[in-house]
């Protein structure tokens, strides 16, 4: 066995031990140790997502000296691999760009507790990337949504602690859901290795026999995991823990707790179930349906946002519908589409934070769009950053946006019944996503007019804040990089989702 | 043929109504208090179907006593396990929304959700 092979347990290990180290070290120390799990992270991923795509096949690596049927497992792959580098590299680029916001609003104390829940948050992340054990899987669900509810909370305020209370409850209903289907999985394939159960699934499936509860146990994980990365009706939590948590909070939540969601659900659908029995169950036709409701009621809300944080959160919502309808679609086009748009909204949501928080800071921190009127004009390097957001939100050529609409627009065409849906709803809903995007970002660039006094209102060069401005760049040249080299991107999705089953 | 089964299987059957009282409760409860009860209710019914699931009529625990070492013996460990997993997280779960809820009832003096929710509308912050 290589020594390379070790990484995806090592980088588990080490985030999840680092947790546990910060809670005794002072808030400076443990934003350093942090920091530096977070880099040897991002090359240990990148190693093996290396060593990976030069033997061309994933490798199952055994936890402990059971084998097979008994032991646990993890299993590594291209995508597993790339999405653990890509998630390292927003979780530092959030982390490094909210660093002065974690500052200012955490109390003094209580910082490195911060980093011990993002510590355990890029465990159970990583966790839900490699694990090849369903039960694992659920676990790590669980302690995701501790850590992600510890987020939100860190900063005290009364909106952020209603925000964490309707988060747990709403998570705690779809990890219910979730574990329901787990158990009844387990009952009926007797296994919890989700390779094992893809082979009894198959003779289930075969045979004919047990139908109507595979189908139900498949429809109870694909809801939980719907309701807990805020599919469209789900989402009343949503706008308030994005819109109020410090900077990096929002940019973390928003760009990886629901992508970690996503990923464990495309492999239920690949790897648990089978994709051809997950096309033919009419599951994937409700999470069409809402997938698109969501697109709309997401930007409709978002219109109607007075608060630029809370109308980048509600953005968030019809995002998770895109990505949804992908799934919906039943098609592999469908899923190498949502998984392109998990990767090009990571990108681009946290970018529009942390452009978003540039901009207010220029404005006496107020979010209103009225105090926000020529922001661009005083913190010039955000209002960039943030033009460059919304024009990939709304789907511009050479951002990245644009490559993931056209793939969505691709998987729909030859499809029977779904296809005039699809794309009518794609374009309604750039349409609107145009409306909410243009509007800020006129807002930001129409000069003050005479007689109007923004209160507070202060120029903010780009040295003032190097941390927030070189995370800003990153992510603009990561943005760039989607959208103009989106080939290679493409096609490591694309193997990726072949040795993934 | 149907209903049989149903009676046999009644051990299954209670889970299922239990695990839907306690959703519902979690989901439609405007007390915080009465929305954790039907969190425990809920997780409490998922345990009971798993632990029925693994269980042999006529079977013993999973450990061994005088020596008895045959697999006929005792029932599926397995199971237990997975249920004992449940228990920890659930128990951390509870913990967490219970703190959550002194926090609010010491800002707020209102258990009441959507109290709370209108409050901070009003307040407008």
């Amino acid at each position: 066995m290589d020594f390379v092979q070790n990484f995806p347990f090592l980088s588990i290990i080490l985030s999840l031990f680092s947790g546990p180290l910060s809670s005794v070290l002072s808030g400076r120390w443990a934003k350093r140790v942090n920091t530096a799990v977070i880099v040897v992270i991002g090359c240990m991923s990148a190693a093996t997502l290396g060593y990976v795509m030069n033997t061309g096949e994933a490798y199952v690596y055994t936890m402990g000296h059971f084998p097979a049927p008994w032991g646990n497992e993890i299993r590594v792959g291209v995508l597993e691999a790339a999405m653990a580098l890509f998630f390292c590299v927003i979780m530092f680029l959030s982390m490094l760009g909210g660093i002065r916001e974690r500052e200012e609003e955490i109390e003094e104390g209580k910082q490195n507790l911060y980093y011990v829940m993002v510590n355990l948050l890029l465990c159970s992340l990583l966790a839900l990337i490699y694990t090849n054990d369903l039960f694992t899987a659920y676990v790590f669900v669980e302690i995701n949504t501790i850590s992600a509810c510890g987020l939100i909370m860190i900063r005290q305020n009364g909106r952020t602690i209603e925000a964490a209370t309707r988060y747990m409850i709403m998570s705690l209903l779809g990890s219910g859901l979730l574990l329901l289907g787990i158990c009844f999985l387990y009952d009926l394939t007797g296994h919890l290795l989700m390779s094992n159960i893809k082979e009894q699934v198959g003779i289930l499936a075969a045979t004919g026999s047990y139908h109507i509860p595979l189908v139900v146990s498949l429809g109870l994980m694909s809801v939980g995991l719907a309701i807990k990365s805020a599919l469209y009706p789900f989402h009343a939590w949503l706008p308030d823990a994005y819109g109020y948590s410090t900077l990096s909070s929002a940019a973390i939540l928003s760009s990886l707790v629901s992508k970690g969601y996503i990923f464990l659900l495309i492999k239920i659908f690949y790897r648990v179930i089978g994709f051809e029995i997950v096309g033919e169950s009419k599951v994937i036709h409700v999470l069409f349906v809402f997938g698109i409701i969501g697109m709309i009621m997401g930007s409709l809300n978002a219109i109607k946002e007075d608060n630029i944080r809370r109308m980048i959160a509600f953005s968030s919502v019809a995002q998770i519908g895109y990505i949804y309808m992908g799934f919906g679609l039943g098609t592999a086009e469908g899923v190498i589409a949502s998984i392109y748009h998990m990767v090009s909204h990571s990108a681009t949501k946290s970018l529009l934070f942390v452009a978003a928080s540039g901009l207010t800071d220029a404005s006496g921190k107020s979010p209103r769009y009225r105090d926000l009127t020529g922001a661009a004009y005083r913190n010039r390097l955000a209002g960039v950053a943030f033009t460059v957001g919304s024009l990939s939100m709304v789907g511009m050529p050479v951002f990245s946006g644009f490559i993931s609409k056209l793939l969505f627009a691709q998987a729909a065409i030859g499809h029977r019944f779904k296809m005039l849906p699809t794309l009518i709803a794609l374009a309604i809903s750039v349409v609107l996503n145009a409306i909410y995007f243009m509007k800020t970002v006129i807002r930001i660039y129409t000069p003050v007019p005479a007689g109007m006094e923004i209160s507070e209102g202060r120029t903010v060069p780009a040295r003032e804040q190097p941390a927030k401005a070189l995370a800003l760049i990153c992510f603009i040249v990561l943005n760039l990089i989607l959208g103009l080299s989106s080939e290679p991107v493409i096609d490591l999705i694309q193997n990726g989702l072949k040795m993934f089953g | 043929m149907n209903g049989m089964n149903l009676l046999n299987n009644y051990g299954e059957a209670v889970a299922m109504i239990l695990f839907g009282i306690g959703f519902s409760n979690l989901l439609l409860q405007k007390n915080l208090i009465k929305k954790i009860i039907g969190l425990n209710i809920m997780d409490t019914a998922t345990y009971l179907f798993l632990a029925l699931k693994g269980y042999i009529d006529g079977r013993k625990a999973p450990v061994v006593v005088n020596g008895v070492q045959s697999v006929e013996a005792y029932i599926n460990p397995i199971p237990s396990g997975l249920v004992l997993t449940g228990i920890v997280v659930s128990v951390s779960v509870t913990a967490l929304m219970l703190s959550l809820t002194i926090r609010l009832y010491r800002r707020y003096h209102t258990l009441d959700l959507d109290e709370i929710s209108t409050r901070l509308k009003k307040e407008g912050k």
